[in-house]
């Protein structure tokens, strides 16, 4: 189940933030270690015609290279990118302040100075375990600073030319009838309705047609239309002149 | 009551796509400061999409709107003053303050570390067996007057050409010490007074067993160059961990423990800033100085040395900064 932090504003308004679990992150920390590795060795191959100045010197160089890439590139990246660096923004996870207020210079660096311990023993073992047990999904870095990681939402509004297509809508024609299904059925089971639709190419097609089915047969109870009017209708096609009748509210009248 | 989804779009578009340029804008420009008339207008915008979100249902609708809430709440409750970074005035003023700020979690962490320096120094004392140990690295398992003798033999030959490598790992590995030491504080401060304690277990003994051997002007042109800097790094990491690990505990604290870790996560930030600038500085120091004995450089130079930089630092981190 998805765990989201709940903000409520001053004025009262609530806004969930959608939490990063472990996996994702640890995807994201992947990528990121292969993205030190590599800025690792762009930099000796840039360094390289230090060579002149002595194989000593440009060793040092490397090493400190190397340890300033890794120790800073993280928090560089989360402040410059607002809670992103590149593993991050790849799997759409962001860095923000447990408050819900900004990210603060010094949340970035306490966060990523904890990864000392939260890498412990190996493998991001203490801050894995941490950030499942954390009911905000929080690893020590994190309960540091202050700060959670949050997945961004993909962001569109439903397309209901898309889902709905267009199509002659019997339950529509209806009026009367369809003035009573808009007044029966509550708004969240005409969420519910709009977001089966939505992803019905995300479902498997057994579970689908069993979903279809529950969701049909509910709206048939709510409210009967005449025989004629439903006959032929698929019950995925019954759903979707529901959601229309119920959210394309001008165009079907 | 159901709403009209695609009317509701329609009319309220304009507003969220002119929050969101705002937001984009007022992201792109962190230091930018708003008019009066701007401010309103974000306001305005917010308070818009705020209601706009109480409208609507769960959906994809909502969470386009929460992320929109989200980001102009960020930036209109924001009430922490956003302070540029400058970094002379970092070194000259804001480091030194912190750290006296915290004087007393230096202080703990210093007695936890002269702690475990008598305990190494007697168990080494009561035990001498236990030398390997105590001290499990190979360099300091032969005897003191051994070592000195091999190094004015070797005349610094030994670093010859590895010198600006050596530095390099030092500082590399002290910064990580110190850094964990620092991050162990989030143990409530178990593993970094473990931590503090261990280093001080390793120096006593070490400290023991060059006195002990007859070694001790040896032992001060050796450790004192970079240890008058190395050792107050750790601690100053040592210090960070503790002030984490009060934030942590909150004894007769009434506000939350995540308001009192960030309200203390500024000065953390300073203090391992300022530890890893000090371990730079030492890691240098004990590559090209402290590794060259007499008759190379002669032990008065470097105590001289030593005592130059202790009191140096003393006084950079008791007066810099200091308001009159």
């Amino acid at each position: 189940m998805t765990q989201t932090l709940t903000i409520r504003t001053p004025e009262g308004i609530e806004f969930a933030l959608p939490l990063a679990g472990p996996v994702s992150r640890m995807l994201a920390l992947v990528v990121d270690l292969a993205v030190v590795m590599t800025i690792g060795k762009a930099v000796q191959q840039i360094l390289a015609p230090l060579g002149f100045l002595g194989k000593d010197f440009s060793e040092a160089i490397k090493i400190l290279a190397y340890f300033a890439i890794s120790l800073v590139y993280m928090a560089l990246a989360e402040w410059l990118w607002r809670g992103q660096t590149v593993g991050k923004r790849l799997l759409r996870l962001r860095v923000v302040d447990a408050g819900g207020l900004r990210l603060e210079p010094s949340q970035v660096i306490v966060r990523n100075l904890m990864r000392f311990i939260d890498a412990l023993p190996a493998l991001y073992l203490v801050g894995g375990i941490a950030c499942l047990v954390n009911r905000h999904r929080q690893r020590l870095g994190d309960l540091a600073a202050g700060t959670v990681v949050t997945r961004a939402p993909r962001l569109s509004r439903p397309d209901l030319d898309r889902i709905l297509g267009g199509k002659f809508n019997s339950l529509a024609e209806t009026r009367h009838l369809a003035a009573r299904l808009r007044q029966k059925v509550s708004p969240e089971l005409g969420a519910i309705a709009l977001e089966a639709l939505l992803r019905r190419g995300e479902i498997e097609p057994q579970a689908r047609l069993a979903l279809f089915g529950e969701m049909a047969e509910h709206f048939r109870s709510v409210v009967v239309y005449p025989v004629e009017v439903v006959e032929q209708l698929s019950d995925e096609q019954y759903v979707r002149d529901v959601v229309e009748v119920l959210y394309g509210g001008a165009r079907s009248q | 009551m159901i709403l009209d989804i695609s009317r509701f779009v329609e009319t309220e578009r304009a507003h969220w796509t002119a929050l969101e340029k705002s937001l984009e804008w007022l992201e792109r420009n962190p230091d930018a400061r708003l008019t009066i008339a701007e401010v309103e207008g974000l306001h305005t915008l917010y308070q818009r999409a705020s209601a706009d979100l109480a409208r609507v249902p769960d959906g994809e609708l909502r969470k386009y709107l929460e992320w929109l809430v989200s980001r102009a709440y960020a930036e209109i409750h924001e009430a922490r003053e956003r302070k540029r970074f400058r970094p002379w005035r970092w070194v000259t003023e804001e480091y030194p303050r912190v750290f006296r700020a915290h004087l007393r979690a230096f202080q703990l962490a210093a007695v936890l570390t002269i702690g475990g320096v008598a305990f190494g120094a007697l168990a080494l004392r009561i035990d001498p067996e236990a030398k390997s140990v105590i001290m499990p690295f190979e360099g300091l398992q032969e005897s003191p007057a051994e070592r000195v003798a091999k190094e004015r033999a070797d005349q610094g030959r030994h670093m010859t050409g590895k010198k600006n490598r050596f530095s390099a790992e030092l500082m590399t590995h002290n910064t990580q010490v110190a850094l964990t030491t620092l991050a162990l504080g989030m143990t409530f401060g178990f593993g970094t007074i473990v931590m503090l304690f261990y280093n001080g277990v390793i120096l006593g003994a070490v400290a023991f067993d060059y006195i002990h051997g007859g070694q001790t002007v040896f032992l001060m042109g050796w450790l004192l160059p970079h240890g008058v800097i190395e050792i107050p790094a750790i601690l100053v990491g040592g210090q960070a961990g503790l002030v984490i690990a009060y934030a942590l505990i909150g004894w007769g604290s009434r506000i939350s423990r995540a308001e009192r870790l960030r309200t203390v996560s500024g000065d953390v930030a300073t203090l391992a800033g300022g530890a890893a600038a000090m371990l730079v500085w030492a890691g240098i120091v004990e590559s090209f100085l402290s590794q060259y004995h007499e008759p190379v450089i002669s032990y008065g130079t470097k105590i001289a040395f030593g005592v130059v930089e202790a009191a140096l630092l003393t006084f950079y981190l008791a007066f810099a900064g200091r308001r009159t």
